[in-house]
């Protein structure tokens, strides 16, 4: 660590929506292994995501899932320049401080992984380490936010390989954005009341018709495709889980889904990185998850 | 000049930025964003805000409708792997060699520098004839807001925030002129008509530098 002098100032708010900024137009890429780690760098990921197993391994062995192991989360973390994440169990204030102990860049309170508390999430503004947090919609985004995360995913369903949460979950956060754009001063209040989140938030967003945060999109992203749809849905970014190393050729489809999210726009570009990718992760349906495990349930 | 509007949002704004433009005055410089990843809507608005019709820049054709060049912040590795799997880098050099003015924020001081202080090797633009190591001041929780003097801005210290940011470790040609350090290492540097800031004024509202670049671009499209 650097000794900073008296009018520099760590862990601002300002510093810590900065650093998702940055990642903007990027894909984050869940790696278990330092080697997973650098193929995901090499393949252009603006960051990676340490995690003991991946979604969809999580979801087959079933079992609590928690943090990560410091010995693979150091292995990681030296194996690559670029930023590095990992994820708390939500609630588990202790797991986040131990990662931000380790030095990772972002600690990600997820719902992959099991609760730790059923009724709080992590206070997020007692850290210097900066919080992405999941959201099915735009009240959940707003209670993160003001816990202190400083940056918003959408949820989708992580492990699934399936878009269609995703979707779901960037419609309505995007859509209720939309709405409260229209709505006049008064109105705000009792939007606030619905959304069950503060009215000074709720006010900003209606004002510049935007999270205050970088917005991701997370779980179900398994093809160029599917990256370049959620961009055109509005988010700033896309989280790869399980979708890149559960297929058949993990450094070509990383590398394509890097480039479909750069040129979100360009069908063209897109069907060009999509040839010849070979197997992508088999997905799964949504209705046959069985009662209990749709994570993105877990959380409020 | 009025503000971008944000009111009407629409999907992938925060990205492309497709606010509408405000009227730029006549005349105004076209100044590019290379929106490859990065922090592109935020340089987007500063130019706006300093009076530059500003444009994003994804293909060698959008970077020949540019009297200019930002590059953004971002993480460099991306970036510069990006500028070649879509065969920009060389134009963008080429641009560089011809004059083009070009303002780089952290990973865009790293892309113009000449070399980097580390084993790895990853692409660069280059141009600029610095040393500059990457992640210098340490993780994100070593990441900082401070206030800086800078040479020829007037008006007080700039309000700046650094994340992850570089430092040049070394200047490596007489021409390079530093306009600001930090802990002794120079954070902004200027040579001829390139610009190089290792901290993100783009994030912090503090719009002089981006003033003093839009001024800058002028001469050469007269």
């Amino acid at each position: 660590m650097t000794d900073h002098t008296d009018n520099q100032r760590t862990g601002t708010t300002r510093v810590k929506r900065g650093l998702a900024d940055m990642l903007k137009g990027g894909v984050i890429m869940d790696v278990v292994t330092p080697e997973q780690a650098k193929i995901a760098e090499e393949a252009g990921a603006v960051a990676v995501m340490a995690l003991e197993r991946v979604p969809a391994d999580i979801r087959r062995d079933g079992g609590v899932a928690r943090m990560s192991d410091p010995e693979m989360i150091d292995g990681i973390v030296a194996a690559v320049s670029i930023p590095v994440m990992a994820k708390a169990r939500i609630g588990h204030f202790v797991e986040a401080q131990v990662l931000q102990g380790l030095g990772v860049d972002y600690v990600d309170e997820s719902e992959v992984l099991t609760p730790a508390d059923e009724a709080n999430h992590i206070d997020k503004w007692r850290f210097d380490v900066p919080f992405v947090c999941g959201a099915t919609n735009l009240g959940e985004a707003l209670r993160r936010l003001s816990e202190g995360a400083a940056m918003i995913r959408s949820k989708g369903e992580a492990g699934t390989g399936n878009v269609v949460e995703a979707t779901r979950h960037m419609r309505q956060i995007t859509g209720e954005i939309r709405r409260l754009s229209t709505m006049d001063e008064t109105e705000l209040y009792t939007a606030a009341k619905q959304h069950q989140a503060p009215v000074e938030l709720v006010r900003e967003v209606a004002e510049t018709g935007r999270l205050p945060v970088v917005l991701f999109t997370a779980g179900g992203i398994a093809t160029p495709a599917d990256a370049a749809m959620m961009m055109q849905l509005g988010a700033d970014g896309v989280f790869v889980g399980s979708g890149i190393f559960k297929s058949g050729n993990p450094e070509q489809r990383a590398r394509a889904i890097v480039e479909a999210t750069t040129h979100f726009e360009d069908p063209q570009v897109i069907a060009k990185v999509s040839r010849g990718l070979g197997e992508a992760m088999v997905g799964i349906e949504i209705d046959t998850l069985p009662a209990g495990q749709k994570y993105a349930d877990r959380g409020w | 000049m009025s503000a971008p509007t944000t009111a009407r949002w629409t999907p992938g704004e925060r990205l492309a930025g497709r606010a509408p433009l405000p009227d730029a005055p006549e005349g105004a410089p076209v100044v590019g964003v290379l929106a490859l990843q990065g922090d592109v809507l935020e340089h987007l608005r500063a130019l706006r805000r300093c009076g530059a019709l500003a444009t994003e820049v994804r293909t060698a054709a959008g970077l020949a409708q540019v009297d200019a060049l930002v590059l953004p912040g971002g993480e460099s590795t991306t970036i510069g792997k990006l500028l070649e799997r879509f065969e920009l880098m060389q134009p963008i050099r080429d641009r560089i060699a011809a004059g083009m003015p070009t303002f780089g924020t952290c990973a865009g001081m790293i892309l113009l520098s000449d070399e980097l202080e580390q084993d790895r090797p990853q692409p660069l633009i280059g141009g600029l004839h610095v040393r500059t190591r990457r992640n210098a001041y340490g993780r994100q929780l070593d990441s900082f807001d401070t206030r800086i003097e800078v040479a020829g801005i007037d008006g007080g210290p700039m309000d700046v925030a650094f994340i992850r940011a570089p430092r040049v470790e070394q200047v490596l040609a007489d021409e390079v002129e530093v306009l600001a350090e930090v802990e002794g290492f120079p954070v902004i540097v200027r040579q001829d008509r390139l610009l190089a800031a290792a901290f993100h004024p783009e994030v912090t509202g503090d719009d002089r530098l981006h003033a003093a670049f839009v001024a800058s671009v002028l001469p050469a499209t007269l």
